[in-house]
C-alpha cells in the first residue's frame, strides 16, 4: 500500500558540496520545491545522475537514486521507466553529458519515454578543470580554448524539440517560475527537458566575467530562446508499446517435425549446394535437410556468404546422419550441387578434393568443370534461377536415394509450396 | 519429436523460459537474429524489447530495467562488446544481474562479420577496467545454447553480476536437429528482493546479498562509483577494501557452483583434447573417430570458461601426459590450460582463417 507523502522536503540532511556561488545548489533546491508540490512518495522518485558536478546531485535527496556513467543517465532512466512506468524518473545531467551522450538525448526525444531531463548547463566542465563543452559559447575562454572557443554551441532545446520531445524549456537558475516548469515537465507524459543555465564560479565565471545578467544576455545574443519552447501531445513510448504488445497475442508453440518416412542411410551423408546469394540456396538446403529429418535422420545446416544481401555467393552445407552430430566443417562432400558462377568460384578446392565416389550435379553451363567426381548434368528446363538449387538437390536426392521423394514433397509446404513442388518435380524428371 | 533450430532461436527460447522480461540490443551480424526474435517474441510474453540507438544505450537500458525489477539480456558481437565495456564495469560495480550474449565474429575491428572466430575468449574476461571476476558460459551445441542461457540467468541472479554467453556465428546461425525434449522449461524461482537494510553489503565477503529494486515501497540507491554500503561515494580505505574484496570473493569462492564441463574420459588415454564452443563439435567427433579406429583419446568440452574450471581440469588431467587445445584464435585460452597443466606437453591448434577446425586436424595433432 502506498501512503501519500506530506513531506516538507525531499532533501536529506547532507549539505551540498558545490563551490560558493555555484548555481547547482539553487537548482536542486528548486527541484525539491517541485517535488513537494507534486507530493509523490520519495521511494517512487528515482533521480538518475551521471558524471561531473551535476552527477553528485542524487546524493542530497531522500529519494531513490541511480548514479551511472558519464552521459548515459538517459539510457538508465529509459530502462527504469519502461520496466516500472509508475515511477517518477528524473535525470540530472550536465552540459558535458549532452556531448558524450548526445545520441541518447536525440533518440530519447524521438522515442518519448516518460522521463524528465534537467540539464544543469554551466557552459563548461567544472569538475575536471573548466574545459569547454558542447554549450560553451563561441569566443568564450576555457582551459581548453585559450584563444576563445572556435566551435558553435549546441542548441540542446532545438535538438530535442525538433526531434519530437513532448516538453522543452530553457532559462536560468535565477528564473522565477522554475519550480512550476519542473512540475509541468514531470507531469508531462512524454520526454521533457529543461535546459537550465547556471553559473560555474570556479571556472567559467572568472574566465569570462560572466554573471547573472551575462547568462541571460548570452542566451539572447545566441538567439536561443527562453521559456517553454516546445509543448505537444505525444504518445508515451512505454504506454504505446504495451498497447501494441497486447494486440500481438501470445507466443506460439514451436512446430516439431514429424518422422514419417525412412531413409536407407547408415552413417553420414554430406551435401553442399553452392550458388548466388538471394537465389534461395539456403532455403532449398533447409527444405532438403527437413526432408532428412522427416526420414528419421539428424541434420545440420551451415552457410557461408558475404555481408552483402542479394549479391555474391551463398554456400550451404547439409550433413545428414543416422546419429545425432554437431555441426562440423565439410571439406569433401559426398554430393556437390553447383547452381551458379558465384557458387562455382567458392568450391574450387572442394572440386579438386572430391574423388570418384562422390557426385557433382549441375546444369549444362558448368558441364565442363574439372573434377574426378562422378558428374551428372541436368537440364533445368523452365526452372527459375531462384529454384535451381532446389531442382539440383532433388535431382541429387533421386540419384543417391538418401531421402525418399515423398519426404522432399512433404517438406516443401508453406508459403512457396507450389513453386517448391515444381522445382522438386523438375529435378526428379531431369535425374531420370 | 524433433526440431530444426539455430543457436539464436535456442538462446531466445532459453532466455524467455528463464524469465527474461527485458531486452535491449542493436543490430550487428551475426547477433541480429537474437535481436529480431526478442523484438517479436518478448512482447508476446509480457516483456519489453527495445532496439537502442547504439550498443551503449542498449546495455544501459538493460541495467536500468533490472534495477526496476526486470530480468534483462542483451546480445551483440565483438565490436559491440567494445562499446559495452564501460557499462559491463558498471554492472560489476553496482552488482547488477545481467545476461550478455557475445556472438563472436572474426576480429579485430570490423573484421569478418559473417566469419566464425573465438577471438573474444579473453576479451570478455578482461573487457572492462579494474580486472574483477566475470562469469562466462560457452555452449557447443544448440541444445546447450538453450540450457546454458537458462543457467546464465540463474548465475546472474545468484551472484548479482553480468554473465556472458559466449558463442559464435556458426552456432548461432547454423541449424541443428534437436530432440524437442531438450527445450523443457526449467523451474524459475522468483528473484529474492531485499526488504530492508542498506542497498549494499560486503561482509562476509563471499556472500551475495539480495538485490534492492526500485518501486517496492522503499527508497533504493544505486551507484557505479566506489561506494559505502549506503551507495554513497567514499574514499574511506577500509570500506573500499571491503567492497572490492567482496566483488572478487563472491565469485571466486564459489567456483565449484559455476564449473560446467562435459568430460568424455577414456581411462586408458594419455592424450586429452580440450575445446569449447563451436570447436567442441570437432573435439567430440575426433574422440569418437579415434575410438572407432581402436586408439584411445579423452575429450573435454568446457561449458564454463570463466572462472576457469580448474577443479574439473585438474581431475581430467590425472594420468594425462599431453593436452591438445584447438581454438579459433591465436591460442588465447591455451594459456589457461597451461597454467593448470604443469609440466604436461601442450599442443595448440590455432585456426584464424575463418573456417572451422576439423576433426581430422585434431586427429592429426593427436597422432
Amino acid at each position: 500500500m502506498t501512503t501519500v507523502a506530506t513531506l516538507d522536503t525531499y532533501r536529506n540532511e547532507r549539505t551540498y558540496p558545490f563551490c560558493p556561488g555555484c548555481g547547482h545548489g539553487s537548482v536542486l533546491d528548486t527541484l525539491d520545491e517541485a517535488l513537494v508540490t507534486l507530493g509523490v512518495p520519495p521511494e517512487e522518485v528515482v533521480i538518475v545522475s551521471d558524471i561531473g558536478c551535476s552527477g553528485l546531485s542524487d546524493q542530497y535527496f531522500a529519494t531513490s537514486a541511480f548514479h551511472g556513467l558519464h552521459g548515459r543517465s538517459i539510457t538508465y532512466a529509459t530502462g527504469i521507466a519502461l520496466a516500472r512506468p509508475e515511477l517518477t524518473v528524473i535525470v540530472i545531467m550536465g552540459d558535458g553529458g549532452t556531448g558524450i551522450g548526445g545520441a541518447h538525448l536525440i533518440n530519447a526525444a524521438r522515442r518519448n519515454v516518460g522521463i524528465t531531463v534537467l540539464v544543469l548547463d554551466n557552459l563548461n566542465f567544472g569538475m575536471t578543470g573548466g574545459q569547454h563543452s558542447t554549450t560553451t559559447p563561441a569566443g568564450a575562454i576555457t582551459s581548453t580554448t585559450p584563444l576563445g572557443n572556435l566551435e558553435h554551441p549546441l542548441d540542446i532545446c532545438a535538438t530535442a524539440g525538433v526531434n519530437g520531445a513532448g516538453y522543452v524549456w530553457r532559462g536560468t537558475s535565477f528564473d522565477d517560475g522554475l519550480a512550476e516548469r519542473m512540475v509541468e515537465a514531470i507531469r508531462h507524459p512524454g520526454f521533457a527537458l529543461l535546459d537550465i543555465w547556471d553559473l560555474c564560479t570556479a571556472y567559467f565565471v572568472p574566465a569570462n566575467r560572466m554573471g547573472k545578467k551575462g547568462l541571460a544576455r548570452t542566451i539572447d545574443e545566441l538567439s536561443l530562446g527562453t521559456g517553454v519552447l516546445y509543448q505537444r501531445e505525444v504518445a508515451e513510448y512505454g504506454a504505446a508499446y504495451r498497447e501494441a504488445a497486447a494486440a500481438m497475442g501470445k507466443r506460439q508453440a514451436p512446430q516439431p517435425i514429424p518422422v514419417e518416412y525412412e531413409s536407407p542411410l547408415d552413417g553420414a551423408h554430406s551435401v553442399v549446394v553452392t550458388g548466388s546469394a538471394g537465389a534461395k540456396v539456403r532455403s532449398a538446403a533447409r527444405l532438403f535437410a527437413e526432408a532428412g529429418i522427416r526420414s528419421g535422420l539428424w541434420a545440420t545446416l551451415r552457410g557461408d556468404y558475404p555481408v552483402t544481401v542479394k549479391t555474391g555467393h551463398s554456400v550451404t552445407e547439409v550433413v545428414l546422419s543416422r546419429e545425432e552430430t554437431p555441426p562440423v566443417a565439410v571439406t569433401v562432400p559426398d554430393v556437390l550441387l553447383i547452381a551458379s558462377e558465384d557458387g562455382l568460384k567458392k568450391v574450387g578446392a572442394m572440386l579438386q578434393a572430391m574423388g570418384p565416389g562422390s557426385l557433382v550435379v549441375t546444369t549444362p553451363v558448368f558441364a565442363g568443370v574439372g573434377t574426378r567426381a562422378r558428374m551428372v548434368v541436368v537440364d533445368p528446363g523452365e526452372t527459375r534461377k531462384t529454384q535451381t538449387g532446389l531442382m539440383l538437390l532433388a535431382a541429387g536426392a533421386a540419384i543417391t536415394g538418401v531421402v525418399p521423394m515423398e519426404a522432399l514433397r512433404a517438406a516443401a509446404g508453406g508459403r512457396f509450396e507450389e513453386e517448391n513442388l515444381a522445382a522438386i518435380e523438375a529435378g526428379l524428371a531431369a535425374a531420370g | 519429436m524433433r526440431e530444426f533450430v539455430d543457436g539464436a532461436t535456442a538462446i531466445v527460447r532459453g532466455a524467455l523460459d528463464a524469465g527474461c522480461t527485458f531486452f535491449g540490443g542493436y543490430p550487428i551480424t551475426p547477433a541480429s537474429g537474437i535481436l529480431m526474435q526478442m523484438m517479436s517474441e518478448l512482447p508476446k510474453a509480457g516483456g519489453i524489447a527495445v532496439q537502442g540507438e547504439d550498443e551503449i544505450a542498449s546495455i544501459g537500458m538493460c541495467i536500468g530495467a533490472t534495477l526496476a525489477g526486470a530480468r534483462a539480456m542483451t546480445a551483440t558481437s565483438g565490436p559491440g562488446i567494445s562499446l559495452y565495456s564501460e557499462n559491463i564495469g558498471l554492472a560489476v560495480m553496482g552488482e547488477v544481474p545481467l545476461v550478455i550474449v557475445d556472438v563472436q565474429r572474426l576480429g579485430p575491428a570490423t573484421g569478418g562479420a559473417t566469419t566464425v572466430a573465438q577471438g573474444d575468449v579473453q576479451f570478455v574476461r578482461w573487457g572492462t577496467s579494474g580486472g574483477y571476476p566475470i562469469v562466462a558460459l560457452a555452449p557447443s551445441t544448440v541444445a546447450e545454447a538453450y540450457r546454458l542461457t537458462v543457467d546464465a540467468f540463474a548465475l546472474a541472479e545468484r551472484f548479482r553480476c553480468p554473465v556472458f554467453v559466449l558463442t559464435d556465428k556458426e552456432l548461432v546461425m547454423s541449424l541443428t536437429t534437436v530432440d524437442a525434449g531438450a527445450f523443457t522449461p526449467p523451474p524459475v524461482p522468483d528473484r529474492v528482493v531485499a526488504e530492508d537494510g542498506e542497498p549494499y553489503r560486503y561482509r562476509p565477503a563471499a556472500e551475495t546479498f539480495p538485490l534492492h529494486e526500485y518501486g517496492r515501497g522503499r527508497t533504493v540507491r544505486f551507484t557505479g562509483s566506489t561506494h559505502d554500503e549506503r551507495a554513497l561515494i567514499t574514499k574511506h580505505a577500509p570500506t573500499i577494501d571491503a567492497l572490492n574484496r567482496h566483488l572478487v570473493a563472491k565469485i571466486e569462492e564459489h567456483r565449484e557452483e559455476i564449473e560446467r564441463v562435459d568430460l568424455d574420459a577414456d581411462p586408458g588415454a594419455t592424450t586429452l583434447i580440450v575445446g569449447y564452443g563451436i570447436t567442441g563439435g570437432a573435439v567430440r567427433a575426433a574422440v569418437t573417430r579415434a575410438r572407432t579406429s581402436g586408439s584411445s583419446l579423452s575429450g573435454m568440452v568446457i561449458h564454463s570458461l570463466w572462472p576457469v574450471p580448474e577443479t574439473a581440469l585438474a581431475k581430467a588431467l590425472v594420468g594425462v601426459g599431453r593436452v591438445i587445445v584447438p581454438e579459433l584464435n591465436p591460442g588465447l585460452y591455451r594459456r589457461e590450460i597451461e597454467r593448470v597443466a604443469g609440466d604436461r606437453e601442450i599442443i595448440g591448434i590455432e585456426r584464424i582463417d575463418g573456417d572451422l577446425i576439423t576433426p581430422e586436424q585434431i586427429l592429426e595433432a593427436a597422432r
